[in-house]
């Protein structure tokens, strides 16, 4: 019970400091689920991002689904889902109610644009802590530069983009495994 | 009626949107040709709206919708049946995964994923920084480069980046901090 409690207040805290996609998650992601509370690896959150970008649903539900069902089972995967959402609720209803205009508010503008620099900021030093652990190669360096570039400037779905750079992935090391097996026959 | 008619409208929502909030969009304009709930202003309204607070996008505007039509439970409702979805997905594919996932070839797709996931978050944090550090509409009309930057926010990006790395509190700190610098410094 104190344990989904936990679950429940530590994703409410990250969607309720959220602002942007699920990238703009990933900072706090690493702070309280690896750092913190330890309930999973940064290579498994990076795992859990690919397969919510591949999945449907919004990547940061997907994500807290993930985590809450890897520590509690079932009932902890929607207690963490709720929680990741619960702040969204009472935040959009209580604007939606009381503050016409909200978003055009001049102040509320220019603390957008405070966070905006400071979510940029955090992500890519998470891209960095991530990095660390998932280029582990010239290839993976690679299918990232692909993945980045093709991601950039093209409209290819993301989706496609995940799914190939999977497949990649298994392709590159069976041949690989190959050349060494037959250069070991060889030799 | 109405709520179960919104829970539905916005499971379909949450079983076919695939990435981030954004690609909730299209399905909004379709839910307004055929109900009629809100105009096309209304979607406008709500991704500026959704944009200026914190939470997953797609939740924020299924809250706002939800709420718009049907007050405290439309708002519970809408959200809840957005997300339905994913968490039976999630848990389905996170099954699954944790029993392959000493599998050779699951481990190969995963050493792919993972280089592809670092590669989509760095694009994201590419695109806030487009918004929070260049002028690109301002820099369309007049061609001079000085106007393509905020030099303002570049410094304060840079400042912060510094204290971030010497400091090492929580992101959500940060965050807070930054809104407020946004509104003293009129970012």
């Amino acid at each position: 019970m104190k344990e989904l409690w936990t679950l429940f207040i530590t994703f409410a805290r990250i969607g309720g400091f959220t602002f942007g996609g699920g990238y703009a998650m990933l900072p706090m992601l690493q702070k309280e689920v690896v750092e913190n509370r330890k309930w999973a690896t940064e290579e498994e959150l990076m795992d859990y991002y690919a397969v919510g970008q591949c999945t449907p649903g919004i990547i940061a539900v997907n994500t807290a689904t993930f985590i809450g069902y890897k520590r509690k089972g079932i009932i902890g995967g929607i207690i963490a889902t709720l929680g990741v959402v619960a702040p969204s609720l009472v935040i959009i209803m209580i604007i939606t109610a009381f503050i016409k205009n909200f978003a055009q508010l001049e102040m509320v503008q220019h603390a957008l644009a405070g966070v905006r620099v400071c979510v940029c900021v955090l992500v890519f030093d998470a891209v960095f802590k991530l990095a660390r652990k998932s280029l582990v190669d010239a290839t993976a360096f690679l299918i990232f530069f692909l993945v980045m570039a093709l991601s950039f400037f093209t409209d290819i779905p993301t989706y496609l983009l995940v799914i190939s750079a999977g497949l990649a992935g298994i392709i590159v090391k069976v041949i690989f495994e190959k050349t060494k097996k037959s250069e070991e026959a060889g030799s | 009626m109405i709520l179960l008619q919104l829970y539905w409208e916005f499971f379909k929502t949450g079983l076919f949107t695939i990435g981030g909030g954004l690609a909730t969009l299209p399905f909004l304009y379709e839910m307004q040709a055929k109900t009629h709930w809100f105009t096309v202003n209304d979607i406008a309204n709500m991704v500026a709206v959704s944009e200026s607070t914190p939470g997953p996008m797609g939740v924020n505007m299924a809250t706002f919708t939800g709420f718009t039509i049907a007050g405290i439970p439309g708002g519970i409702i809408a959200p809840l049946g957005l997300i339905t979805p994913s968490i039976i997905i999630i848990i389905l594919v996170a099954n699954i995964l944790e029993r392959f996932k000493t599998n050779k070839y699951v481990q190969y797709a995963m050493y792919g994923l993972r280089a592809a996931s670092t590669g989509l978050i760095f694009v994201a944090g590419l695109s806030v920084a487009q918004i929070a550090f260049l002028q690109t509409d301002l820099f369309a009309q007049t061609h001079n480069m000085a106007d393509l930057f905020q030099p303002m926010a570049i410094i304060f990006g840079i400042l912060l980046f510094i204290v971030y790395k010497v400091t090492k509190k929580h992101p959500i700190l940060y965050i807070l901090g930054s809104a407020v610098a946004g509104m003293v410094l009129l970012l």
